[in-house]
């Protein structure tokens, strides 16, 4: 039975691991690999680990690090933060990371997206859209590298997204992320109709139901940041993760 | 020592350190000439079948690759796309497989039908069939992870040793004596997939 997968977010901040809350304040909560360390023992379906200081500061990834994520990780692993360009693509796969994960490299042209799913597979890339209110209370477009509301039909960029490749489509609000007070399930459900790829949930899950609602609209896979590293009613550093029967029991489907 | 196939298509960095990772060696490889003298061989793979077929037409890679795998009759096991080339065709390419073993690669045409999502992503079980070097029959879970978007069929009942289910059952491993193939990636699965290439490490399949 093929279970929705279940993908802690972690975020990376010069090198350190931190949490945003909205896109802001970003909290440290300790160190990547010994965070990695402790997922691979919990035995995660699949981690991503987003670099939100690369593209903001306009450098490269930094390989050295990510070499050591992959050594660690006995699972799928998706990076994202910093990628421009074909050779930091290829670069990335050849330290053994199965998936890159694309914005700000992508919001210009598609290109890329269209060279690398040619080259390593369309499983292999994902774009990551964001979207923040605006005044009226709409989702748009938001670029989170210059943090602003970019003015483009977010229906077109995700059709673009789709037509030149891209395997996967990663979800986020920037007004839940980090409120552990659900995902915005209106975005979901309305991205999720329009694509047959698979649509990863992000951005304020609090709960376990809060997956299995993501899922009810149409996710095929949920993902969390502060679900899975802060714990209590005041937010101590923790890492948790579910158990694998507890999530085959909540988001096992029934296929077929 | 096992020999890990890098023809380009494929990452042999994880496979590598999954078997360092089980306390085996292992080195990575690029030529005929180093296949010809491997000792056990395993072919990883990621992308499109033609992609992969025409990565071993070069510089007389698929010849080694038959020579090592009937007259030399090593290990040799395949990994998702490594599986796939070892069948006769696929629906998703036009160039023919290796043929080792006589199956085909097929669309996911019972998924498409019931509305599921294809690529086949993430976690499923691999139901063992019979007994065979790199799973249990009983007893343990075999759960690992996967990603395709095309399937093997096999004409024999007797060389597939796990099946999966999606839309309806394929088979997720194949073993046909020295030839050996996974859809999932071992090296992706965890302490399932940690057992199940020390398995093929300490196989002997004389």
């Amino acid at each position: 039975m093929l279970k929705h997968r279940v993908i802690p977010a972690l975020l990376l901040s010069e090198g350190g691991l931190v949490k945003t809350r909205k896109f802001k304040n970003a909290r440290y909560v300790g160190d990547p690999i010994n965070a990695i360390r402790i997922f691979n023992e919990k035995e995660v379906d699949e981690l991503m680990v987003l670099d939100i200081s690369a593209s903001k500061a306009r450098r490269e990834p930094d390989y050295a690090l990510i070499e050591l994520f992959a050594g660690e990780c006995f699972m799928p692993l998706c990076y994202g933060g910093g990628i421009k360009n074909m050779d930091q693509a290829e670069k990335i796969f050849q330290l053994g990371i199965e998936k890159i994960s694309m914005q700000s490299g992508v919001m210009a042209n598609f290109r890329l997206v269209s060279d690398v799913a040619k080259k390593f597979g369309s499983q292999s890339v994902v774009v990551s859209i964001d979207f923040k209110y605006d005044w009226l209370g709409k989702s748009q477009l938001y670029d989170s590298s210059v943090e602003k509301i970019i003015k483009k039909s977010w229906k077109d960029f995700v059709k673009e997204a789709v037509d030149s490749g891209a395997g996967e489509l990663l979800i986020n609000v920037v007004d839940k992320d980090g409120t552990k007070q659900g995902y915005d399930l209106k975005i979901i459900e309305e991205v999720s109709s329009m694509v047959s790829i698979p649509v990863i949930a992000l951005g304020g899950a609090g709960n376990m139901s809060d997956f299995k609602k993501a899922v009810g609209v149409g996710a095929a896979a949920v993902s969390a940041g502060a679900m899975f590293v802060f714990h209590g009613p005041h937010d101590a550093v923790l890492i948790t993760y579910p158990s694998y029967i507890e999530l085959e029991n909540l988001l096992g489907g029934n296929h077929g | 020592m096992i020999s890990v196939l890098d023809y380009g298509a494929g990452n042999a960095n994880s496979v590598i350190r999954m078997i360092e990772r089980v306390g085996g060696k292992a080195q990575r490889i690029f030529t005929a000439k180093e296949i010809l003298s491997a000792k056990k061989l395993i072919i990883p793979g990621v992308g499109a079948f033609d992609y992969g077929m025409e990565q071993l037409a070069r510089n007389g890679i698929s010849e080694a690759l038959n020579i090592s795998a009937h007259e030399r009759a090593i290990p040799i096991l395949g990994i998702c796309l490594g599986m796939q080339l070892m069948c006769r065709r696929s629906d998703e390419g036009v160039l023919p497989g290796l043929g080792w073993i006589n199956a085909d690669v097929l669309f996911f045409s019972e998924a498409r039908e019931k509305d599921l999502r294809v690529p086949h992503m993430g976690w499923n079980t691999a139901r063992v069939v019979r007994e065979n070097p790199l799973m249990q029959l009983n007893g343990e879970v075999n759960r690992f992870y996967f990603v395709h978007s095309y399937k093997v069929k096999c004409d024999n009942q007797e060389d597939p040793i796990s099946l999966t289910h999606y839309g309806d059952d394929f088979v997720s491993a194949f073993q046909k004596n020295n030839i050996m193939g996974v859809q999932f990636h071992p090296e992706k699965s965890h302490k399932y997939g940690m057992r199940l290439i020390k398995n093929y490490l300490e196989a002997d399949y004389a």
